[in-house]
């Protein structure tokens, strides 16, 4: 994207007033999305976005700006501008020497969407449609997404690094509203890995619209969720969010540092009942949280944070490491060209457990069972989370039985992790998720097995 | 934002028309163009531990073009104005076009004859201040939240933006304006901690010029939710009143406001859909979109495809009066556009509110309090993309806040939800408040109190 002749000059440039880190981040991202609703492909949008943003760091103060504009000059221009924002005492010549790194993912990528005709991206919409309203007739509308996008991304610092990498991801969604006497539920499903369009050979599409359409249609004959504290098990596969939530953004090393976590201070304590280990690992090939490198050009890695219930390590940006005097865990992500990075899940899973989850389910008296998850959101300082049941049904004597409306459940994150009883032999990962921080979204993963929490409060409005 | 079809509000604004027009211009016969072009300033300032902790400055500029032919739209955009990447983007817009199914009602807005209310709040001081200045503010306010009460330790963010921008638009169906706008804010999140518990509470403040920011209010905001939660423990399940203070009871009012979109309505996706003319609330709610009401923060001229804004009242006197719509959604249901297309560069337009706002009723905040026998008083509601379900109405969300015993504040509260549906919770609405309050995001809103809704808790 730029020579590293040009690039050592940029970083030069920026710590002319005294910085003592300098970092170019140059992003070229390419996207196309395809939309159908109402029976119609409403809809194609191309979108191409390419900049770069340039850090100095003096002190505890970052400078950051960014341009659009790739070129020597436009490179300059931001490096002044953020070396004014964070201008330092010193100032003096520094030369910056840059030594490529290699990096890898491991695989590759089989079909780029960019060499698959637009024809065959718009016939997956039409034929999701079809086959989701031919579930039943009280399914009254579709809405299908298709996205695939080719990230470019060049990272070059004032230590030396200079690495770049290429990541190709691809998404398809169907959504399906059914009416009924009780009014309409909506029903969705999701697929989307770090591979090109060979995404549709591992995914069968008319299965996904299925399930979608399925779950719409359960729902109509859904009762009102129960209010109040109650055993909750979490299906395979459909419930990752919740360890995302209830630990995973407190392990955050910003946060912890800034006394914003509960989990703060508490390495090498007892946090989760004995057999829960969580990982958080970037370098799971093709799950939708992969990355070769973070957003600061340092390799993906495997962390585990609770190991067997003992909390292990937090995750790490750069700047946070570079100020404990530790290396980064390859957390420092961004959205964006146009973006600071801070510390970021990657794809976050508790592993699995030895337990048969019929038996999980057939030992739990009266509960419910989340079959699938929606979002959810975490205060880090009170360690109190929500997430969203979008698939759920009662369990009374050890049986699955009726379908529950919507609703989010609530807990606290360290109480939530200590009771958690009961783990499935039958790991898998959920489907692709966006995490929101600080107004920044990037793609992340995750995946449970079965699991059972001895007592979640469900928030529903039944008695 | 505001336009002017007649005569940019600049010369910034005139430069961006004339690349609209010119990509406008470039439709071929039987084609119809459309180029929104947007190009802003802005600075971000974060304060940590008496010091900045980032300084972020950046001028951005995009493209987004929309070209319709045979009733088939296509879409393309760039996050550059250079020459070539404009010519890239209207090329793929035009290949995009062909794969898109035909649709009648597609097509770009066409000028309709509404006089724009002319509104500039471009206030050149905010794109003028200093930087030294901007850093003096965020330190400030973090000194003001820290110095709030003993039981402070922290502030998370105490942080200081603006943006200037400036956008155009046009078509090849006769529509070109620009406009401009610049805002500055503030916010900070304190961390209060006594013992092992620790609590966090935000607050803010917003103006169209650095003088209207008021840091006093954002630091007490922020001191007081976050010191009054000690102590909070779940509550027991029950069925109770909820008291909404203005922030809150918008984010209520902005579900709402998303189930009386024209799209939604017309493919099936709302609630209300047939019940125009019938009452959907209690008879205390009114609640109009109207962004030529200048007190909001979110006041403008035109929309998204070039439209004078207008007044659309959607609810009056609890009676469903009719839906918004962009220029197709609008052609499909036989009415005119409300002007009600909003939009980014990154995207087509769609149809939302704009800057909703319910209008006000009787009684003080203390004087709806006073009301209620057995209730909550929401603070902050969390989960509202994973709890709220806008085409079936379902509402559930996790709240902090104090119980309210006898017309008074009692006991903190924290990790319980509240529960109920949109269409019941607008039929127990008890109480609207005379206190309206704009709000950062441009709503205007009033204190609620809606009767009815489960807590679900121990």
């Amino acid at each position: 994207m730029i020579d590293a002749s040009v690039l050592e000059r940029v970083l030069g440039s920026a710590l002319r007033t005294g910085g003592e880190f300098a970092e170019v981040f140059a992003e070229d991202r390419r996207s196309s999305s395809a939309l159908l609703d109402d029976g119609r492909v409403e809809e194609l949008t191309s979108g191409r976005d390419r900049g770069a943003g340039i850090r100095v760091v003096v002190g505890d103060t970052t400078g950051f700006a960014h341009t659009a504009d790739l070129t020597e000059t436009g490179l300059l221009a931001a490096a002044e501008a953020a070396a004014a924002a964070a201008r330092g005492g010193g100032g003096g010549v520094r030369t910056v020497a840059l030594t490529r790194s290699a990096s890898s993912r491991g695989y590759d990528i089989e079909l780029a969407p960019t060499d698959v005709p637009k024809a065959r991206k718009v016939a997956l919409l039409t034929q999701a449609d079809e086959i989701a309203r031919s579930v039943d007739g009280a399914i009254r509308q579709v809405s299908v997404n298709y996205g695939d996008s080719l990230r470019k991304i060049l990272v070059a610092n004032s230590d030396g690094l200079f690495a770049e990498d290429e990541t190709v991801r691809t998404f398809f969604a169907v959504s399906c509203v059914a009416s009924g006497d009780t009014g309409m539920q909506t029903g969705r499903e999701s697929i989307g890995h770090t591979i090109g369009f060979e995404l549709f050979d591992r995914y069968d599409i008319d299965e996904l619209a299925r399930r979608a359409a399925g779950r719409a249609i359960t729902k109509l004959a859904a009762r009102p969720a129960p209010s109040g504290q109650m055993p909750v098990v979490i299906g395979s596969g459909g419930g990752g969010v919740l360890f995302h939530e209830a630990c995973g953004h407190g392990l955050e090393a910003d946060l912890v540092t800034k006394g914003a976590s509960v989990f703060a201070g508490r390495v090498g304590q007892r946090v989760a009942s004995a057999g829960v280990t969580v990982v958080d690992d970037g370098t799971m090939a093709r799950e939708w949280g992969n990355i070769a490198i973070d957003d600061e050009g340092n390799p993906a890695q495997r962390n585990v944070l609770i190991e067997d219930g003992i909390l292990t390590d937090y995750m790490w940006d750069q700047l946070r490491a570079r100020k404990q005097g530790r290396a980064s865990s390859g957390n420092g992500r961004r959205q964006s060209y146009q973006h600071l990075p801070m510390v970021r899940m990657t794809n976050t899973y508790l592993l699995a457990g030895t337990e048969e989850p019929e038996a999980i389910i057939a030992s739990t008296d009266k509960g419910v069972y989340v079959k699938h998850l929606g979002g959810g959101q975490v205060n880090t300082a009170t360690g109190d989370f929500v997430f969203g049941m979008t698939e759920a049904y009662l369990i009374e004597n050890g049986e699955v039985t009726e379908p529950l409306r919507e609703g989010n459940l609530i807990g606290n994150g360290p109480e939530v992790l200590q009771r958690i009883d009961a783990l499935g032999n039958d790991f898998a990962m959920g489907p692709p998720g966006t995490c929101g921080k600080d107004g920044q979204g990037v793609p992340v993963g995750d995946g449970v097995p079965t699991l059972r929490v001895s007592s979640l409060t469900i928030g529903g409005t039944a008695a | 934002m505001s336009a002017a079809n007649s005569g940019a509000p600049d010369e910034e604004c005139s430069s961006l028309q004339r690349i609209a027009v010119e990509v406008a211009d470039r439709a071929k016969s039987g084609e119809q163009v459309e180029a929104f072009v947007s190009r802003s300033t802005y600075t971000t300032v974060r304060a940590h531990g008496h010091d900045i902790e980032s300084f972020t400055s950046a001028t951005s500029a995009g493209i987004g073009v929309r070209v319709v032919h045979d009733h088939r739209q296509g879409f393309a955009w760039a996050g550059s104005l250079d020459p070539e990447v404009v010519a890239d983007a209207l090329r793929e817009a035009r290949d995009n076009a062909a794969f898109a199914e035909p649709d009648p009602w597609v097509g770009l807005a066409e000028p309709d004859g509404v006089a724009p209310v002319p509104f500039d709040a471009f206030d050149p001081a905010v794109a003028a201040l200093p930087a030294s200045r901007k850093i003096e503010l965020a330190l400030e306010l973090e000194r003001m939240v820290l110095a709030g009460d003993p039981r402070i330790t922290g502030v998370r963010v105490a942080s200081f933006s603006d943006s200037s921008g400036r956008f155009a638009v046009a078509t090849s169906t006769g529509i070109a304006g620009s406009g401009r706008g610049a805002w500055c804010s503030m916010s900070a999140l304190a961390l209060a901690t006594d013992g092992d518990e620790t609590y966090t509470g935000a607050g803010s403040t917003v103006g169209f010029s650095p003088d209207q920011l008021d840091l006093a209010e954002a630091a007490n905001d922020a001191v007081l939710r976050s010191t009054r939660l000690f102590g909070a423990r779940p509550a027991t399940s029950r069925r109770l009143a909820v008291l909404l203070e203005p922030r809150v009871a918008s984010t209520i009012m902005g579900i709402l406001g998303s189930t009386l979109t024209g799209d939604r309505v017309l493919k099936g996706r709302s609630p209300f859909a047939d019940r125009v003319g019938e009452s959907i609330a209690t008879s205390a709610l009114t609640l109009v979109d109207d962004p030529t009401d200048h007190r909001s923060y979110a006041a403008d001229s035109f929309d998204g495809e070039g439209l004078a804004c207008r007044r659309n009242p959607l609810v009056v006197d609890g009676v469903l009066q009719g839906f918004l719509y962009d220029s197709a959604s609008g052609r499909r249901a036989g009415l005119p556009s409300t002007g009600s297309a909003v939009r980014g560069v990154s995207s087509t337009p769609s149809v939302g509110c704009q800057a909703l706002s319910v209008s006000p009723g009787t009684g003080s905040f203390d004087d709806l309090l006073s009301t209620i026998d057995d209730g909550v008083y929401v603070q902050s509601m969390t989960g509202l993309h994973s709890g709220v379900n806008a085409v079936s109405g379902d509402i559930s969300v996790g709240v902090e806040g104090l119980m309210i015993r006898n017309g008074a504040f009692a006991e903190p509260v924290r990790e319980v939800t509240i529960a109920s549906t949109l269409q019941r919770m607008l039929l127990d609405i008890l109480a609207v408040g005379a206190d309206v309050e704009w709000l950062p995001g441009g709503t205007g809103c009033p204190t609620l109190v809606i009767g009815d809704v489960a807590l679900s808790g121990i």
